[in-house]
């Protein structure tokens, strides 16, 4: 049978707010002219998840009100099969609202939304409003298992949560240009062999299909992929890093 | 420091600031004026007989000049911030700069709350809630609320609301005495399902997902809570019978109380349908007869860059401001009513006034589009990603162009475009006042708006 990225959109409804849709759509469309079948499954609020059925499971941002309408469904019906799926070595890779749910919980005032527990890191949402949100373009330097050397990840960020890590979680990277996750700390995101949690969208892989091309690879268990001409995303990316005051 | 000696030193001063400003100076005089009084909007508008306010997400600048338009032909004297100054000093600039009765403003979703407490309007239309530039405003729910707030402190006597969008309908639930409704009744514009752009599918009372039974543009359709009583209110100003005749207008029976009356406005796409529906509604709710409403919306001319068609050098330049993917989505689906191949300027920017966050256009189904593309030039301070965005919508890389300098690529658009044909300019909104300096530098543009 021919090889296959068979991919699992988390709650495309209600987390897409940040076109997350382009994260998706590079992935398939990178798997179709390099050959390799694509299969996308969406699960939502009330579906069951099954851990062995996807390689790659995806998930975006939402509203504050529809964060907590996933966390509820999340922690009650998928926590078990995205542990399980983290367990034999799944891709996972959570954007924005989806980063904060990754942790062990997310406070917003005196109210605090249980995550899944999946990496050691929790979230704070600033007080105030609109004023207090980190916001803009971000670039950072992240090294990643397979890799030779550091590479630059490209994205805007816009979140009011400063998410902090626990001792036994890794940042995705070192921030350049931006806020990352508390504003202060000077690192973004998680990692944790292929679990990647990130605030970075814009979307994150078309403005990054190197990472795309990383996270189909990790998901695949393959050592490399056939090239493709990147002349245009090579330039997006160049587009971005110039937004985010760190060009090539 | 009232009456007219205070107005007239504070005009002084403040048109002498518009003048060092020179260019862009719209909302100069106006922010003047407020340090001097902050309650100038109040103050000044008392001698008003009557005024309206108009916000939304995508559709405000349209909708007051169909407003303008219905109001002139019953011998209004507008007091109006038509140049698109949207927030409070655009507003004080108007009510110091124009003489007469009746107030038109276009208010910017953030500003709403204060300057309709100083205004205090007879009619507010608040007509749509988009996903728009978040990096500047928070998320939609968020407006929504704030809205609400605006709506609960009873500064504007009539609200005019549209049916079709759920978080929009919602605010007339305290106040339904107060509310009129406009929606589309036209079942057969329905799209298959949601787009990827749609927001609010979520009953504002309860959480639910909302049911569709039609969806016609984003978010807005017919739509009922399956867990509460909440339901699309019934609209008494509506549009059946529509027929869109691609970039160049609509028509529409427009139903009220009155009666039915056709209606054909010439400007194009069902969201011009959802402007010309709030503009009468507003404009009915302010006392004008329909008889005017009808002669209003078929002789009112686009504003710059929406839909405005330029002659230049031998081809029509079609100008088709996009600023955010519902936006996007109608201006899409409008051209792909076109026939032919289409020659395409696409022009990404990414100053405050578009949204940093050029991530949108992920959003927007440039898919719709992309069969009937013959060729795009792609230009703007994220030009790059503007082409990115097309190849991935399935346009071949060999129909896409880069070129990041504005005159240069509207050069290599006309250029490339097929002798006599059209070409569709999609600019963001500083791109749209760029393209816009260039046409007039080019003698094919007026200099005025």
């Amino acid at each position: 049978m021919a090889e296959r990225l068979r991919v699992c959109a988390l709650y495309p409804q209600l987390m897409s707010i940040y076109a997350d849709r382009g994260n998706l759509l590079l992935l398939e469309r990178r798997c179709a002219w390099r050959g390799i079948g694509f299969e996308l499954s969406r699960v939502g609020h009330g579906d069951t998840l099954d851990p062995d059925a996807h390689d790659l499971f995806y998930m975006g941002g939402g509203q504050d009100r529809d964060q907590r309408l996933v966390a509820d469904d999340l922690v009650t019906h998928k926590r078990a099969a995205l542990h399980a799926a983290a367990a034999r070595g799944a891709a996972i890779l959570a954007v924005c609202g989806g980063y904060q749910l990754l942790g062990h919980h997310y406070e917003l005032g005196q109210e605090r939304i249980a995550g899944i527990g999946l990496v050691d890191a929790h979230t704070v949402r600033a007080p105030g409003g609109t004023e207090t949100r980190l916001v803009g373009n971000v670039a950072m330097e992240v090294t990643l298992p397979g890799l030779d050397g550091p590479r630059v990840l490209a994205g805007f960020e816009n979140h009011g949560g400063r998410t902090h890590l626990g001792p036994d979680a890794s940042p995705l990277g070192r921030v350049i240009k931006g806020h990352g996750n508390t504003g202060a700390s000077g690192f973004e995101g998680v990692l944790d062999g292929g679990i990647v949690g990130t605030y970075l969208h814009g979307p994150l892989l078309p403005k990054n299909a190197w990472f795309a091309d990383w996270l189909v690879q990790t998901a695949l268990g393959r050592d490399e992929l056939a090239p493709l001409d990147d002349r245009l995303e090579d330039a997006a990316h160049a587009s971005a890093r110039r937004a985010a005051g760190f060009p090539i | 420091m009232r009456g007219t000696g205070w107005k007239g030193a504070a005009a002084r001063l403040a048109g002498a600031a518009s003048r060092r400003s020179g260019r862009g100076g719209t909302s100069l005089p106006g922010k003047v004026l407020l340090r001097l009084d902050p309650h100038a909007i109040g103050t000044l508008s008392r001698g008003l007989e009557r005024s309206a306010v108009i916000s939304a997400t995508n559709g405000k600048t349209t909708t007051a000049a169909m407003v303008a338009a219905i109001l002139e032909r019953g011998g209004a004297r507008l007091v109006s911030n038509r140049a698109g100054a949207n927030m409070a000093g655009g507003v004080a600039g108007a009510l110091l700069r124009d003489a007469g009765d009746t107030g038109l403003f276009e208010v910017d979703e953030f500003w709403l709350g204060p300057i309709v407490q100083e205004l205090e309007p007879s009619a507010l239309l608040l007509a749509n809630l988009f996903r728009d530039q978040l990096d500047r405003y928070g998320e939609l729910e968020a407006i929504a609320d704030r809205w609400a707030q605006v709506v609960a402190a009873g500064h504007a006597r009539a609200l005019v609301l549209n049916a079709d969008d759920p978080l929009v309908a919602d605010l007339g639930r305290e106040r339904p005495a107060d509310a009129t409704f406009f929606g589309v009744e036209d079942v057969t514009l329905a799209t298959p399902g949601l787009q990827h752009a749609s927001d609010s599918t979520h009953c504002r009372r309860c959480g639910a997902p909302l049911v569709y039974d039609a969806v016609f543009l984003g978010h807005l359709g017919h739509y009922h809570c399956p867990n509460c009583d909440t339901r699309r209110p019934r609209p008494t100003v509506t549009a059946h019978d529509v027929t869109l005749d691609g970039v160049r207008g609509a028509r529409f029976t427009l139903r009220t109380v009155a009666g039915d009356v056709t209606v054909a406005v010439p400007l194009p796409g069902l969201y011009n349908v959802y402007n010309a529906l709030g503009a009468a509604a507003l404009a009915l709710a302010l006392g004008a007869p329909v008889a005017d409403v009808v002669a209003g919306l078929g002789a009112v001319s686009p504003a710059f860059g929406r839909a405005e068609t330029v002659a230049v050098e031998g081809h029509d330049v079609s100008i088709m401001l996009v600023k955010n993917p519902a936006g996007a989505n109608e201006v899409l689906r409008t051209l792909a009513l076109e026939a032919g191949r289409h020659d395409l300027l696409a022009i990404l920017n990414d100053q405050i006034a578009d949204g940093r966050d050029v991530s949108w256009i992920w959003d927007a189904d440039f898919e719709t589009l992309a069969p009937s593309l013959r060729r795009a030039v792609c230009s703007g301070s994220r030009a790059p990603e503007m082409a990115l965005r097309l190849k991935y919508a399935g346009v071949p890389e060999a129909a896409i162009e880069v070129e990041p300098e504005l005159g240069a690529a509207l050069d290599r658009a006309l250029g490339g475009a097929p002798t006599g044909g059209r070409l569709f300019a999609l600019p963001t909104y500083t791109a749209m006042l760029g393209l816009r300096e260039e046409l007039v530098r080019r003698g094919v543009a007026g200099s005025s708006f």
